[in-house]
């Protein structure tokens, strides 16, 4: 005991009291209430990137990133692909846009909407997210080229667009100047024309990116080979 | 030893038998727990998302905690009469107010190489070596900060709320002047004399926004110019605020 303190006896009964039941109601209430559900439909409006560079406090790699947190809170809490449809898109593209134009050079926001967004069972809103990924794509291709890769293969084979495959492929063909790019990313026209299944493109294009060392980070490798699983065993399941 | 060394080296000695190591511990292992819990939730980018997180909290919670310290230190012996009993040796003002700065810069020194220490984990160290380098100047700039309005406030919220003010104005000055020239301004007198004030308080303010960034930690470093030029721009800004601090010292009647 501190020379500067009582003996906790020295402390009234009533004080005692007073403490255990107030810890004991305040811990009761917190089991009653619910635990807290992610909701997808209530995603609110972004603020603009202006808004998010003055609240980054100088920071905007940082909150760009714990933005992109609090989007996922809104569909990943679920474990399952169903909210992402009950997403409203349209918001969902403004908090991508704003996150993108807040920290320009992060991969996260169109990682997210190439990867998870885009590959909804909803041909519009699978659109809208493509559509997201080549207009960022536009604005630095040599940085951007991989998602609009990826974003061409859905729209080959899950939207089964032939034209926007290609036009997609076209831009990344015409573009992407950066010498560390593969030669399939920069020939994907040739690459969607070909008669090749889905698994077999994606094998082609998550192994290049693999052996090229772009995919370091464990998360993402690990994300991504989950989902190659995931489509392998949904090919297999199809008659 | 000149006196103004001396007080300098009891002023260290002061934070580091008071509660500033162990905060400073504290900060640490907060920073890179939540850092590791957020990146377990990351789909990608997840050593970006550790280095950007930590690097942001640890430079907010090292500026707080000098902050703290040195307006909690100042006030105490102001309360106490130890201020009137130095003054009463044979030591200038000027000499017992750049002593407590080169102190608590010391102090502050020493949270900066302590909090790149985890740093190291996610980034490479020449990043993290000119990152600390950045840190330890500005937490000389708030430093200096805080003793001008420890002094000059007298009392530990008064001088806490007013260099948190200041901290936080400097660091989102550059935000808030692009928020006043955005598209969605309108152009009206009003507008225009908003837009004014803005920029005169910029003026007035360092550009925090620009030093200690996570981005060199994340996207390379920065061009020698442009990293020189911020640190030049902490100092000078810390000379005028140690000038301000010694002017106002020096009216005084104690």
């Amino acid at each position: 005991m501190n020379a500067g303190e009582r003996a906790l006896q020295a402390v009234p009964g009533r004080i005692w009291a007073a403490l255990l039941c107030a810890l004991a109601l305040h811990l009761g209430v917190q089991t009653l209430r619910p635990a807290p559900a992610a909701e997808a439909a209530d995603l609110p409006p972004p603020p603009s990137a202006q808004t998010l560079r003055a609240a980054s406090l100088g920071e905007p790699a940082a909150l760009a990133r714990l933005a992109m947190l609090y989007l996922q809170a809104f569909d990943l809490g679920a474990g399952n692909t169903l909210p992402y449809r009950q997403l409203d898109y349209v918001r969902l593209e403004q908090w991508l846009r704003a996150i993108l134009d807040t920290d320009p050079r992060s991969q996260y926001p169109l990682f997210t909407a190439a990867r998870i967004y885009a590959e909804v069972d909803d041909a519009a809103k699978s659109r809208r997210m493509l559509e997201f990924v080549h207009q960022a794509y536009l604005k630095d291709p040599n940085r951007r080229w991989p998602t609009l890769a990826h974003a061409t293969l859905l729209a080959r084979h899950r939207l089964r667009d032939m034209p926007l495959a290609r036009r997609y492929a076209a831009d990344l063909q015409r573009l992407t100047t950066d010498p560390a790019a593969p030669l399939w990313a920069t020939q994907m026209e040739i690459f969607i024309l070909e008669d090749m299944d889905e698994l077999e493109a994606a094998k082609i294009v998550l192994g290049g990116l693999l052996a090229a060392g772009r995919i370091s980070d464990p998360q993402e490798r690990r994300f991504l080979q989950e989902r190659l699983e995931a489509l392998e065993r949904r090919l297999a399941s199809k008659p | 030893m000149p006196p103004a060394l001396l007080l300098a080296r009891t002023t260290l000695t002061e934070a580091r038998r008071g509660g500033l190591p162990w905060l400073a511990l504290g900060c640490l292992a907060l920073a890179t727990g939540l850092a590791a819990f957020l990146s377990q939730v990351a789909v990608t980018e997840s050593r970006e998302l550790q280095a950007a997180f930590a690097a942001a909290l640890l430079r907010a919670g090292a500026a707080f905690l000098l902050a703290a310290h040195i307006a909690a230190s100042l006030v105490r012996e102001s309360n106490d009469k130890v201020l009137e009993l130095a003054l009463a040796l044979p030591l200038s003002r000027s000499q017992y107010y750049l002593g407590k700065l080169a102190g608590f810069g010391a102090c502050g020194a020493c949270l900066a190489a302590a909090f790149c220490a985890p740093l190291l984990f996610w980034a490479p160290p020449e990043a993290v070596a000119l990152w600390g380098l950045s840190l330890a100047c500005e937490l000389l700039l708030v430093g200096a900060a805080s003793l001008f309005f420890a002094i000059t406030l007298a009392g530990v919220l008064p001088a806490l709320a007013a260099t948190t003010g200041f901290y936080l104005l400097a660091r989102s000055m550059a935000g808030i002047q692009l928020l006043a020239r955005g598209p969605l301004a309108e152009e009206s007198i009003a507008q225009s004399v908003a837009r004014g004030a803005v920029d005169a308080v910029a003026l007035l303010l360092p550009r925090l926004d620009a030093a200690t960034r996570a981005d060199w930690l994340i996207y390379g470093l920065p061009a020698p110019a442009e990293f020189g030029t911020t640190l030049g721009s902490l100092i000078l800004y810390c000379t005028l605020l140690a000038a301000a601090g010694l002017f106002d010292f020096h009216r005084r009647n104690l």
